[in-house]
């Protein structure tokens, strides 16, 4: 495990969210700097070498999106964007140029650790080796022997059915955008048949779920994309 | 191998030919030799005949003559009642071409169609009701005697001695669709006459008796077969140029007609058509009218000019052309049009002999026009003319006495000036003055004052001058060489000069007409409101020409409206006629085919996109509006308005469409700013809350409380700024969908994930069928849809209560409802309640503001759905919604991938 106090660079322009942000970041036990414009931000991330970037969408001098770009040239910190409610197309913009998750204002304290906690645990996750097996809502899947079950007995998954899910376990709790996943399992040539995905998340869905209508990990950001959530 | 396709603008026009036809309804004509050979007999067998077959057939109006046969063939078919029209005191009863319209048959029989319809129709002919009833698109059956048609008139009139004035242009016959021929014998006919299965009116039995005389019904057997055959060999042309079987393309040798101002050019005109028809080319007819012509009496005037309207009405383009010399301006008109065969009415030698003839003027002009002389009709009734010519005479203006007074008085100064002279001048400088007297005269006024100077001057001299004075004899012979080189030189330069000022005046009074035209394009190319336009119109076109107008523009709907504001006495207008005028985009009224009883003209104005409105003329002279050049200007001055309307029009188009943009941006810009500027504080509240409750060493128990309270709250806000700002996006009804086929649980699954909190002291049951198609809907904002029902159905059920989402394909739809088992709704709110800011209890303690219904409501609409609520019979409320089902795109091949499966080992 890692023993360093990880690091959090908050980029957000008004003072009062950075302010109870940073209260509740410390208590949680992580140093925090705050950046009140994109290009501080982007000076902090270089020097400051944060776990983790939490970045509100709309900056006064750079649109957040840039900021995301340019940032992944040449680091993979996890960024947490915080973005307003119906800016969908925008949250999908961010989400394609590699920020890792989403916080639609107005959140609850709760809400921002527990996104952070989740970004933590994926960057220890990466920083070790890929997991070689996982289990979330009583399904388990071994990555490496490329087997899902539940209670010990085997699932029947087609190969994209499967590519899919691999897919969503190595990138556990992120939210991945309809594009992202459509290039992934089906190659770029793909990227403009969303009712191919979302038919196979249906199938996965009711493979894997207890009931498909009810999700309780494989879950829809409506307009945006899929997140599997793990619970630990 | 190209030279065997068809020109390309001639399939061009031929396509739109026929889909000109394919419009417009079929004529059939029942054409016949002369009265009693049973067209109308043959044609109610024919509609007989399909009636029997279910078609809709009515009977316009057939003649039946109280022939019993004729009569047997009405039996059992629809006849339009006849319009009654008063006409001085009588009773007329006519063809109901409105209720026809109405009533609109699939096909209706209008008998005898060169029938001249009483005073005060819509039309003056029964071919013109027709012409309405085949552009309205019904099938029409009709009957017609060769004796009716307008080219061979004069010719059959020669053969029996009768006239018929009843006449139906040769087009409307040969464009008709059918033309069926009705023939019998001559000796048939002769018995069927003897029997009296003729009708022959009481008035004209004598006159008539004397038409039906074989000779001359074997000469219109000859001629209605001969022309029927025409028609066939027409058919065949044109069959043959579709089919392109005919590789050799016409080159059009188009006729040109001259007509003079000589009585009986209607023959001319006539002999031109036939003489088109059977070439099939286009022909012009002209009038030039010379300074010479300009003087001529109106009667005869109007004479010229219903020449050219008959030349029109067969089909020839019209001009009057204005110029010196007839024989110049006809060969220039020629060139210009690429007319290369001219026809002229033969001159007959005049009390001029040294007077070259029309037709050798143009030949010594051009060698290359070919030139066709036809002899002119000379039966112009001279008691008639004789009687026309007084007539003339008595309307002529009275001339003004004050030219003469001029001429006498400026001789008169001559003679004094002489006089005085006399002592130190010769005669023959004296002579000069009395020259010069002549001359001011001859500019100063017309020819009339000149020819009486010139004669008065002569006197005066004589008396006054030559010796022996006083007195009027000479008593040298060789002053009489001066008298009459004097008057010769005196009436030469009056007539000269009276020329010269005429043509100064017509050539300013055409610059001013088009200064006039210029000088209304410039001022209404920059106009920017309608007024402007009819303000700008009222002045010129009245000062111009001295007309009265106004302007009747269309609304969306293509209904006239009458310019209220216009502050400028408006004629009396029909708005009827003009609407007709507008509808049909076609002249009305005066002067016109249609209504021409009117004393107004109507003119549509038409634009390059569509009509825009009617222009209105009355005239104090109205026959000034018959004159073809006039019309012409009047339709530039229409043109001109038509398209300032238009760019008037579009110019509002364009700024309704920038201030929409602007005030979308607007809208935009303020509701973004809203949103942020509105969030920022309220995340603030309920981050700093949560802050409070969580720092160490933490809150008492009531104080914790209140912090939940305090964010509670501020969520509450934040629903409320986002439901309002939702409803102002859709309300703005610009909403874009972002439309996606996908399934249906996939929005029920995440509405409920993001209503976890409201719903965790309710029960949700989600039951879709397995089977369910996708749909074509925006995810995030029927998930808004679910969202709000659910919160809805948690709000007004009582902790524990359960909630079911169903679908369902109903009735081609999908249906998904949302059901609680709480109270109900109230009875009768079931409508109101998706009004904005409704809610089920009055004055509820609940919070909300009402919104949410009304946003499911705007949302379920963008997307082509109804939403609805009902209570349930076991008690509770249930709100349902379609949304339309599609087609789906195709999907990926499950069962392939499944096959595929099979063979990849290590997956199970």
């Amino acid at each position: 495990m890692n023993n360093h106090t990880p690091v959090v660079v908050i980029v957000e322009d008004e003072k009062q969210i950075r302010r109870f942000v940073r209260a509740a970041l410390e208590e949680e036990g992580l140093q925090v700097y705050e950046a009140e414009t994109a290009r501080q931000g982007l000076v902090e991330a270089g020097t400051r070498q944060p776990d983790i970037i939490i970045l509100d969408l709309g900056l006064p001098d750079l649109d957040g999106v840039e900021f995301i770009r340019d940032l992944r040239n040449w680091s993979a910190i996890p960024v947490i964007v915080l973005s307003a409610r119906s800016d969908e197309a925008n949250k999908i913009a961010a989400l394609d140029a590699g920020a890792d998750d989403f916080l639609s204002k107005p959140f609850g304290v709760g809400e921002l650790l527990a996104r952070v906690r989740v970004a933590l645990r994926r960057r220890d996750r990466t920083a070790g080796e890929a997991a070689a097996a996982i289990e979330f809502c009583g399904v388990h899947v071994d990555l490496v022997n490329r087997t899902v079950k539940r209670d010990q007995q085997p699932i029947h998954l087609t190969p994209i059915e499967y590519r899919l899910l691999a897919l969503l376990v190595r990138n556990p709790g992120k939210v991945l955008t309809h594009r992202q996943i459509l290039r992934e399992v089906w190659g770029p040539s793909h990227v403009e048949h969303a009712h191919y995905l979302r038919i196979y998340m249906g199938q996965l869905r009711h493979k894997l779920e207890e009931n498909a209508a009810q999700p309780k990990c494989l879950l829809t950001e409506a307009g945006v994309g899929y997140r599997l959530v793990i619970d630990e | 191998m190209n030279d065997q396709r068809p020109d390309p603008d001639e399939l061009l026009e031929r396509v739109q030919r026929d889909e000109e036809k394919a419009r417009r309804g079929k004529l059939k004509v029942f054409f016949g030799a002369s009265a009693g050979v049973g067209k109308t007999f043959t044609m109610l067998s024919a509609a007989q005949q399909l009636r029997s077959q279910h078609l809709d057939v009515l009977v316009g109006i057939v003649e039946t003559h109280g022939r019993t046969e004729t009569m047997a063939l009405l039996e059992g078919m629809e006849v339009l009642p006849l319009k009654e029209i008063e006409y001085r005191g009588k009773t007329l009863r006519e063809f109901d071409l409105d209720a026809a319209l109405q009533r609109r048959p699939l096909l209706i029989l209008v008998d005898e169609l060169a029938h001249t319809n009483a005073q005060g129709s819509r039309h003056p002919k029964r071919w013109q009701d027709v012409e309405e009833l085949l552009a309205a698109g019904m099938d029409v059956y009709t009957t017609l005697n060769v004796q009716h048609l307008e080219s061979l008139n004069d010719v059959i009139g020669a053969i029996t001695g009768i006239r018929v004035r009843e006449t139906v242009p040769d087009k409307v016959f040969d464009q008709a669709d059918e033309v069926v021929l009705v023939d019998i014998t001559p000796d048939e006919l002769l018995q069927r006459l003897h029997d009296g299965k003729v009708y022959i009116p009481q008035q004209a039995q004598e006159a008539i008796r004397n038409f039906f005389r074989k000779g001359n019904l074997i000469a219109l057997r000859e001629l209605s077969l001969r022309r029927t055959a025409d028609r066939v060999d027409d058919q065949m042309r044109t069959y043959r140029q579709e089919r392109s079987i005919d590789k050799v393309w016409q080159t059009k040798e188009n006729l040109l007609v001259c007509v003079g101002p000589q009585p009986g050019s209607e023959k001319v005109i006539r002999r031109a058509s036939r003489l088109a028809a059977e070439l099939d080319v286009e022909w012009h007819a002209v009038y030039v009218e010379t300074p010479r012509l300009q003087r001529l009496s109106s009667s005869e005037r109007e004479r010229i000019l219903r020449t050219l309207k008959l030349a029109h009405e067969l089909g020839a383009q019209t001009a009057t052309l204005a110029g010196q010399d007839e024989a110049e301006t006809v060969v220039e008109y020629a060139y210009s049009r690429n007319l290369s065969k001219l026809i002229v009415g033969r001159d007959y030698k005049g009390w001029r002999p040294w007077r070259r003839s029309f037709t050798d003027r143009i030949g010594r002009l051009s060698s290359d026009l070919d030139i066709i002389q036809v002899v002119r009709e000379i039966s112009d009734n001279p008691a008639q003319s004789a009687r026309a010519r007084l007539a003339d005479r008595s309307e002529r203006v009275k001339p003004a006495w004050q030219p003469y007074a001029w001429a006498v008085a400026a001789c008169a100064a001559a003679t004094v000036l002489g006089t005085g002279m006399q002592p130190y001048f010769e005669l023959a400088n004296i002579v000069m003055i009395f020259l010069l007297a002549v001359v001011l005269i001859g500019v100063k006024f017309d020819r009339g004052p000149s020819v009486l100077a010139a004669f008065l001057s002569v006197i005066l001299f004589d008396f006054f001058l030559v010796p022996p004075r006083l007195s009027f004899a000479v008593s040298d012979a060789q002053y009489l060489v001066t008298f009459a080189v004097m008057l010769a030189v005196a009436l030469v330069i009056g007539q000269l000069t009276a020329n010269l000022r005429y043509q100064a005046q017509i050539a300013s009074h055409r610059e001013a007409r088009l200064r006039a035209l210029y000088e209304m394009a410039r001022d209404l190319s920059g106009v920017l409101l309608p007024d402007q336009i009819i303000d700008i119109s009222h002045k010129f076109i009245e000062s111009t020409f001295g007309v009265q107008i106004a302007i009747l523009l269309a609304d969306e709907h293509d209904k006239l409206q009458s310019a209220a504001r216009d502050a400028h006495p408006v004629p009396a207008i029909d708005i009827s006629i003009a609407q007709w005028s507008f509808d049909h985009n076609e002249a009305a009224g005066f002067g016109t085919d249609t209504l021409p009883g009117s004393p107004i003209l109507y003119l549509p104005l038409r634009a390059p996109m569509r009509m825009r409105g009617v222009l209105a003329i009355e005239s104090a002279h109205p026959r000034w509006l018959l004159i073809p050049e006039q019309r012409r200007q009047m339709d530039g001055f229409a043109a001109l308005i038509a398209t300032a309307l238009e760019r008037v029009h579009y110019i509002e188009v364009a700024q309704d469409a920038v201030v929409r943009m602007e005030s979308e941006r607007l809208r935009n810009s303020v509701l973004s700013a809203l949103s942020h500027d509105l969030r920022t504080p309220l995340t603030a509240l309920v981050g700093l809350t949560d802050t409070l409750v969580r720092i160490p060493p933490g809150l008492d128990a009531a104080q914790l409380n209140l912090a939940e309270a305090i964010r509670d709250q501020a969520f509450r806000m934040s629903a409320l700024v986002n439901n309002l700002l939702d409803m102002a996006r859709l309300q703005a009804g610009n909403v874009k969908l972002n439309l996606q086929w996908q399934p249906l649980e996939e929005v029920v699954g995440s509405a409920q994930q993001s209503r976890e909190q409201q719903l965790k002291e309710h029960q949700v049951q989600a039951t879709l069928p397995a089977d369910f198609p996708l749909l074509e809907f925006d995810a995030v904002l029927i998930e808004r849809v679910l969202c709000n029902l659910l919160e809805n159905a948690a709000k007004y059920t009582p902790p524990g209560s359960t909630i079911r989402i169903a679908a369902a394909i109903c009735n081609g739809e999908a249906q998904i409802s949302v059901t609680d088992n709480g109270p109900g709704l109230p009875h009768g709110s079931e409508e109101t309640i998706f009004e904005k800011f409704t809610r089920g209890e009055k004055e509820s303690a609940k919070p909300g503001v009402g919104l949410g219904l009304a946003i499911c409501r705007a949302i379920v609409e963008a997307h082509k759905g109804r939403i609805w609520a009902e209570n349930v019979p076991t008690g509770g409320a249930r709100f349902i919604f379609t949304l339309p089902l599609g087609t789906p795109p195709s999907m990926p091949d499950l069962q392939d991938e499944q096959a595929l499966h099979g063979m990849e080992p290590g997956v199970t």
